[in-house]
């Protein structure tokens, strides 16, 4: 099975959708990775949540924070202006 | 590899006779001269202003005496303000071979041409005789800039770009990133990979000062285009262009025209110092390769999402596609796809192992896509820059 989502740096707790994904469907990350189940419908290049993430904990991408959680978000979920906000 | 060795111990990876226009008003005389010669390494430069600007005057002079260049022919007009003089006596004493037709002094732009071209005739014959030397990939400066990005830029090609320097760093090679004004909200994060901690507040500030210059522009970095392409953030925006430094520490800061003083990671300041004076710190693309290019960098890496074409005068240019739909709609053009990282075909380290085998392969002769192509685009134009601070080099 060819890898939908990828997760740029084995730290993050964000992966990237690399085709639409529609809700329901199991995501591989990579060979040997349990699938994600994707909770919302997410377009392209989006991020979807790999583990719960509890308001106000670091969303990390490129093994980095890019933002913080406004609202506990669940694995699968889609993540973006709606339930995230800059630290910056 | 076999490289060019100069006079001064530096090996190039190609041997580039430079044809150089002192002012917009001998450009077409350059042009016609270089013309005449379609299928050699004979490319055009210069500056198109008139009026005396030193930063054009050292760029110039390092991008004359530039490790792929091996003879310069200066064309110039007779009454503008350029330090032809001086950068031509750089050249000189480099041991390249060098000369100055002035058209108002030569009898106007058909004479001007037919000395022109026998003399690069002659030129190009000597400089053949450079010796070839073995050349280590760790002899090697790399420049990297991504233009025409789109969601793909940051997650498929920027990202493997930064494993391909991560690897070169650990060979002890020299790499150079850029575009500060697009790092404004993960200065913090890099000034963590900082050498040491003059090192990190100099990072903060370099970003600092491109944040109000861009904001003076009338430049805002975030926009809704952003947000649809799936960035939640403006530090995840910067994050996405920072990934192509990779995770090696970062050495020090440099200005255009700058030599990195070691290897490892170098990040260029490509915005002007003082109050915002000529405009925009770079105009294009090729503005900022050849920024790159007068550090020292023998190749550039150049990421692309939508498809650039470009490539440049001087250094080969290898361009590498993060869109999979791009890379096969502009194939010719592109040396990398990238976008097998988005198919799911490839990882970001078996991409970044693809772009050093292109590097290698570029540095031992083999064209590019865009030099095979000839393109062969030069900006330069007005900035201003101050003396480095200190703290930017390392100690």
């Amino acid at each position: 099975m060819k890898a939908t989502i990828l997760q740029i740096n084995r730290n993050d707790n964000v992966a990237v959708a690399l085709q639409p994904l529609v809700r329901g469907a199991a995501c591989q990350l990579a060979e040997g990775h349990p699938p994600v189940v994707v909770l919302n419908d997410i377009p392209f290049t989006h991020k979807v949540a790999l583990t719960a993430i509890g308001r106000g904990e670091p969303i990390i991408k490129y093994g980095s924070p890019i933002g913080s959680a406004l609202v506990d978000i669940q694995a699968g979920e889609h993540v973006h202006v709606h339930n995230i906000g800059s630290n910056y | 590899m076999l490289g060019y060795l100069r006079n001064n111990g530096e090996k190039g990876i190609r041997n580039v006779l430079l044809v150089v226009y002192t002012v917009e008003c001998s450009h077409h005389v350059a042009r016609e001269i270089a013309s005449e010669f379609k299928d050699k390494e004979v490319h055009v430069i210069g500056f198109g202003g008139c009026a005396p600007n030193e930063y054009a005057n050292n760029m110039l002079k390092t991008l004359c005496t530039h490790a792929n260049v091996g003879a310069v022919l200066f064309v110039s007009l007779g009454c503008e303000n350029l330090d032809i003089s001086g950068i031509s006596a750089a050249v000189k004493s480099s041991g390249r071979p060098v000369t100055t037709l002035t058209i108002q002094s030569t009898g106007g732009t058909l004479k001007t041409i037919d000395k022109g071209v026998a003399w690069v005739k002659e030129a190009y014959a000597a400089m053949q005789a450079v010796p070839r030397v073995e050349l280590q990939l760790q002899e090697l400066i790399v420049g990297t800039i991504c233009g025409g990005s789109d969601a793909t830029s940051g997650i498929s090609a920027n990202p493997a770009i930064g494993k391909a320097f991560d690897k070169l760093i650990a060979d002890g090679a020299t790499a150079i990133f850029e575009e500060t004004g697009e790092l404004i909200g993960c200065e913090y994060i890099m000034a963590g990979r900082a050498a040491s901690k003059a090192l990190a507040e100099q990072l903060i500030q370099v970003v600092d000062k491109a944040d109000i210059y861009y904001k003076k522009m009338g430049h805002d970095s975030f926009s809704a285009g952003n947000a649809t392409g799936g960035l939640s953030t403006i530090e995840e925006k910067s994050m996405g262009a920072y990934s192509k430094s990779g995770d090696a520490v970062i050495s020090g800061i440099i200005k255009p025209t700058e030599r990195p003083p070691q290897p490892g990671l170098f990040l260029l300041d490509v915005v002007p110092d003082g109050e915002p004076l000529f405009g925009f710190p770079n105009i294009n693309d090729n503005a900022e390769i050849a920024e790159l290019i007068s550090c020292g960098a023998h190749i550039i890496l150049f990421s692309t999402g939508r498809g650039s074409v470009v490539g440049s005068a001087i250094s080969p240019v290898i361009k590498i596609c993060g869109n999979p739909k791009t890379f096969r709609m502009l194939q010719e053009d592109m040396d990398v796809d990238a976008g097998k990282i988005i198919s799911g075909e490839a990882t970001l380290d078996e991409v970044g192992e693809e772009i050093l085998d292109c590097i290698r392969n570029t540095a031992n002769g083999e064209p590019t896509r865009s030099e095979a192509l000839r393109h062969r685009e030069f900006v330069l134009t007005y900035k201003q820059f101050d003396k480095q601070q200190p703290g930017c080099f390392p100690g």
